[in-house]
């Protein structure tokens, strides 16, 4: 039927017209036109880069446009500050909270509009009253006396939107919400999506994830390169369709790989016992084993021991009981130096605060673990030019974009600098690689490169340990899946027999014990 | 006119933003600007004063000469600091690290008694090692328990503090009837042809010539030559060894330094190690070049808090230290001059002013948002 049809008894609350954005010579958004309807859920769809926030920015007058217009309910107007886009009724959950953690959640929501009563005391009471009340109305429960910093990802997100919405906020901009919750926290914040729009509020949910889309956006603006490339109407495409607008070409999502017989045990924990930064048991007495040339993989849902598990094998953290074991050698309780030396690599977790020194170069980046090495260095010296030529090659090999070694790694979109680590890991050919949530954050294009990338090491005889709270990656790409439940391996299937309702069951804790 | 203004305008913000040098004279221009605003206040001209500063610095030989003494030590104090910038830690310890680089080079050059070409290295060896010691000790402690290394060194700062003062009463090394230690020995003496200069023959040839007769009147040494290799040594080490790149890695992101392998907290320690025998190496060139001794002191001397200022200067590169310690040796140096005849000015303006170039430069945000602002209203009217 067609978007223009489909919008046009609809009433429109922003009108963005024609917005280009310029950032030197760079053209981050080029004459995109967005249209937001009451009581409607618009997407934002585009990969890392393509310039959804810069446009959000806009909206929420945190850059000003080179060009083009805004207006809201049909009149124009000039956003310079998030002030006056508040004024507006327009509120911004940020990806990364903006909240003051050792404060309660009601005083999070109430921060900077506290009610008071005379003599400018502040009124805890009626604020904890209207913080219920909004709560309620809107069927987002939280609890207004607990501390921020004891409460779940999933929570502090709540409380993000409770503060828009308390702020008077109609249109609410959701950056990237999903990207921290697990899969039970994001089909609850699309049931709350669906109650906000219900109450008439119009949401725009920016996101490079085409399945929650299809679930909870009614219409999707694809943007790509900041180009504007068009408006469809979900219910009238699907995922394969917007990942081919958002991408610029076909996308397959199953992972092409042939079966492959795995070879001889080479990678073993036994009883490994690891506690958490607070001293409790994360890794509890847990038992597995890899086989050279398979994929295993490992789901579970976040804060069930992966983290623990990983920096226990990766030298990070202190194991304290049990044994890890690598082609025959013991590499309990090594430092990360000699993990490293015993060919384990490791895409770690955190790309930015692990993966990368986001201040030096691609070039410097690549040789994160091998710069004291000939032909990096000799005598202590570094030689900048092979080093050069080595980046110069892997950026070629992994299509790392800008194709320039002196970028830093900072000036990178988040695809591009996985493919840095990524092309850095596998180039020490290790034995293991370790691949921690290597998806996170990226957009279709760049996970299939990921994927390919696991696959050719297993290809290559290799084993892979692959850690995600993806369940669909976890089952697309492993050749064996185990489940890791409160610490511990609660079931290990075939990726051929397994069912995405009995790993489900298992990630629960409901699991075959 | 106007449209060219709006250009000039426009140049100058891209100087002022984009190009961190541009950034740090703009800030110099500030400061001098506010010192300025202060001098009118006090009742003074301020062109007379700026005019009387820089013929005090330039005008002669010795003054010249004056300026790079008063340099030397601040550009190795600043590239202390400056190289705990670059791999992630705030030492605010040179102070102290400087003390202890001043007391064992003392030591040594009092108690030592070596040969002529013998005596210097060894001196300036021990005292290198000495304060790179007392610069570990911050380091072994952060790597060691967490103790923050501002904390640590800030102490340390003043147990070397009465450690000097402590020894100066300390018989055997304290000269009698004075505050003072011992003067070294002539062999441990830095200074430029200073028995030639005392000499009847080299009396006569100075007389003769007063160019170098005005130029040798003053201390000077080979301090500024060790200094300006000491920045090139640092920035080789930082950029260009492997060494470095550890260091630096651990600077930017210990965590990632980490995962790759590379032992924080043991280049926790040699970075303040190093650190500390830079400020060390400072104390140092300063008795053998300078003062021949130490004395009692009352308060912190400031040669690290001012090296702190040269470090922000530099913005932290090493060859930049060289000119920062420059320029805050001229400005001090300079400073004392507009305190006599004719202008009278306290001291404590110069201070400002000083204070007022270290504040513009620690807020480049703020800088680039006044320029940006009227650079936006003169590009769009």
């Amino acid at each position: 039927m067609g978007y223009e049809n489909a919008t046009r008894s609809l009433t429109k609350v922003i009108e963005m017209k024609n917005i280009t954005k310029k950032f030197g010579d760079f053209v981050a958004n080029d004459s995109v036109n967005l249209d937001i309807f009451k009581g409607k859920v618009h997407a934002l769809l585009g990969e890392n880069g393509a310039g959804k926030s810069t446009l959000m920015n806009i909206l929420y007058g945190l850059y000003s446009p080179t060009s083009g217009e805004i207006l809201i309910n049909g009149k124009k107007v000039n956003i310079t500050n998030p002030n006056i886009a508040i004024d507006h009724g327009i509120g911004m959950v940020h990806q990364h909270f903006m909240l003051i953690t050792p404060f309660t959640v009601a005083q999070n929501i109430i921060l900077g509009r506290e009610p008071t009563s005379k003599m400018s005391v502040l009124n805890m009471k009626k604020a904890l009253m209207d913080v219920k009340e909004i709560s309620e109305r809107y069927g987002l429960y939280v609890d207004p006396n607990a501390k921020v910093e004891d409460i779940s990802v999933g929570m502090q997100q709540r409380v993000e939107i409770l503060k828009a919405l308390y702020r008077g906020a109609e249109i609410l901009i959701l950056d990237e919400p999903t990207a921290v919750l697990t899969p039970q926290e994001i089909v609850e914040l699309i049931q709350i999506i669906k109650n906000l729009t219900k109450e008439g509020k119009s949401i725009i949910l920016i996101s490079h994830k085409l399945k929650e889309i299809t679930e909870a956006a009614d219409f999707c603006l694809i943007i790509r390169r900041g180009k504007h490339i068009d408006t469809v109407v979900v219910s009238e495409t699907d995922e394969a369709g917007l990942a081919s607008k958002m991408v610029g070409r076909e996308v397959s999502f199953s992972v092409a790989k042939e079966d492959k017989e795995a070879g001889d045990e080479i990678f073993s924990i036994k009883d490994l016992v690891v506690k958490d930064n607070r001293g409790i048991i994360a890794v509890d007495k847990l038992n597995l084993s890899l086989k050279k040339g398979e994929i295993f993989g490992l789901a579970g849902i976040d804060g069930n021991g992966q983290t623990e598990l990983l920096e226990a094998i990766t030298g990070l953290r202190k194991v304290e009981s049990g044994q890890i074991m690598i082609n025959g050698k013991d590499i309990t309780n090594n430092t990360p130096f000699q993990v490293i030396s015993k060919k384990i690599s490791h895409i770690p977790e955190d790309r930015q605060k692990r993966g990368l020194v986001l201040d030096f170069d691609i070039s410097e980046n690549t040789i994160l673990e091998n710069y004291y090495k000939n032909p990096f260095a000799r005598k202590g010296i570094l030689q900048y030019k092979n080093i050069k030529v080595y980046a110069k090659e892997l950026i070629n090999k992994f299509d790392v974009r800008p194709k320039d070694e002196a970028k830093m790694a900072r000036t990178l979109s988040g695809g591009n600098q996985q493919k840095v680590i990524i092309a850095r890991e596998v180039s020490n050919n290790p034995d293991l690689l370790i691949a921690a949530q290597p998806t996170r954050g990226l957009d279709v294009g760049a996970i299939e490169f990921v994927h390919k990338s696991l696959i050719e090491q297993r290809d290559n005889d290799k084993a892979v340990f692959l850690i995600s709270f993806e369940l669909d990656e976890i089952m697309n790409v492993s050749d064996r899946i185990a489940v890791i439940y409160e610490g511990k391996i609660v079931g290990i299937e075939d990726a051929k027999d397994a069912k995405i309702e009995t790993l489900g069951l298992m990630m629960a804790g409901g699991g075959n014990k | 006119m106007k449209i060219k203004f709006k250009e000039l305008r426009k140049s100058i913000y891209i100087f002022a933003t984009e190009k961190t040098i541009g950034f740090t004279l703009i800030s110099i221009f500030l400061g001098l600007v506010v010192g300025a605003i202060f001098l009118v206040a006090a009742g003074f001209n301020p062109f007379q004063a700026y005019w009387i500063m820089l013929i005090g610095i330039f005008s002669k030989p010795s003054y010249i000469s004056y300026t790079i003494i008063r340099a030397t030590p601040l550009i190795l104090t600043g590239l202390s600091i400056a190289f705990a910038f670059k791999t992630g830690l705030f030492n605010i310890g040179a102070e102290g690290q400087f003390i202890i680089g001043s007391v064992a080079a003392t030591a040594t050059g009092y108690f030592l008694h070596l040969p002529l070409l013998i005596h210097i290295p060894v001196v300036i060896i021990s005292a290198v090692i000495a304060a790179g010691v007392w610069g570990g000790i911050a380091g072994y402690f952060k790597a060691k328990f967490g103790v923050h290394e501002v904390i640590s060194t800030i102490m340390l700062n003043w147990i070397a503090l009465y450690f000097q003062n402590f020894l100066i009463y300390t018989k055997g090394f304290q000269k009698p009837g004075g505050e003072t230690s011992y003067s070294i020995q002539p062999t441990a003496n830095m200074m430029i042809l200073k028995t030639w200069k005392q000499s009847e023959a080299g009396r006569e040839w100075l007389l003769q010539h007063p160019f170098w007769k005005d130029l040798l009147r003053t201390p000077m040494n080979w301090g500024f030559i060790i200094a300006i290799l000491m920045a090139i040594l640092v920035w080789f080490v930082l950029n260009k060894t492997a060494l470095g790149y550890r260091l630096r890695a651990v600077g930017f992101n210990k965590f990632a330094a980490e995962y790759g392998g590379i032992n924080v907290n043991k280049n926790i320690i040699i970075s303040m190690f190093i650190a500390g025998a830079l400020a060390g190496l400072a104390g140092a060139l300063q008795v053998v070049g300078v003062s021949h001794k130490v004395t009692l002191i009352a308060a912190m001397e400031g040669y690290g808090f001012d090296g702190i200022a040269v470090a922000l200067i530099a913005n932290s590169n090493a060859l930049g230290c060289i000119l920062a310690g420059l320029l805050f040796g001229a400005l001090k140096y300079g400073g004392t001059k507009i305190q006599m005849f004719p202008v009278k000015a306290p001291s404590e303006v110069i201070s400002i002013m000083i204070g007022s170039i270290v504040f513009f430069i620690s807020i480049p945000k703020l800088i680039k948002v006044i320029l940006s602002r009227k650079n936006k209203k003169g590009g769009t009217k």
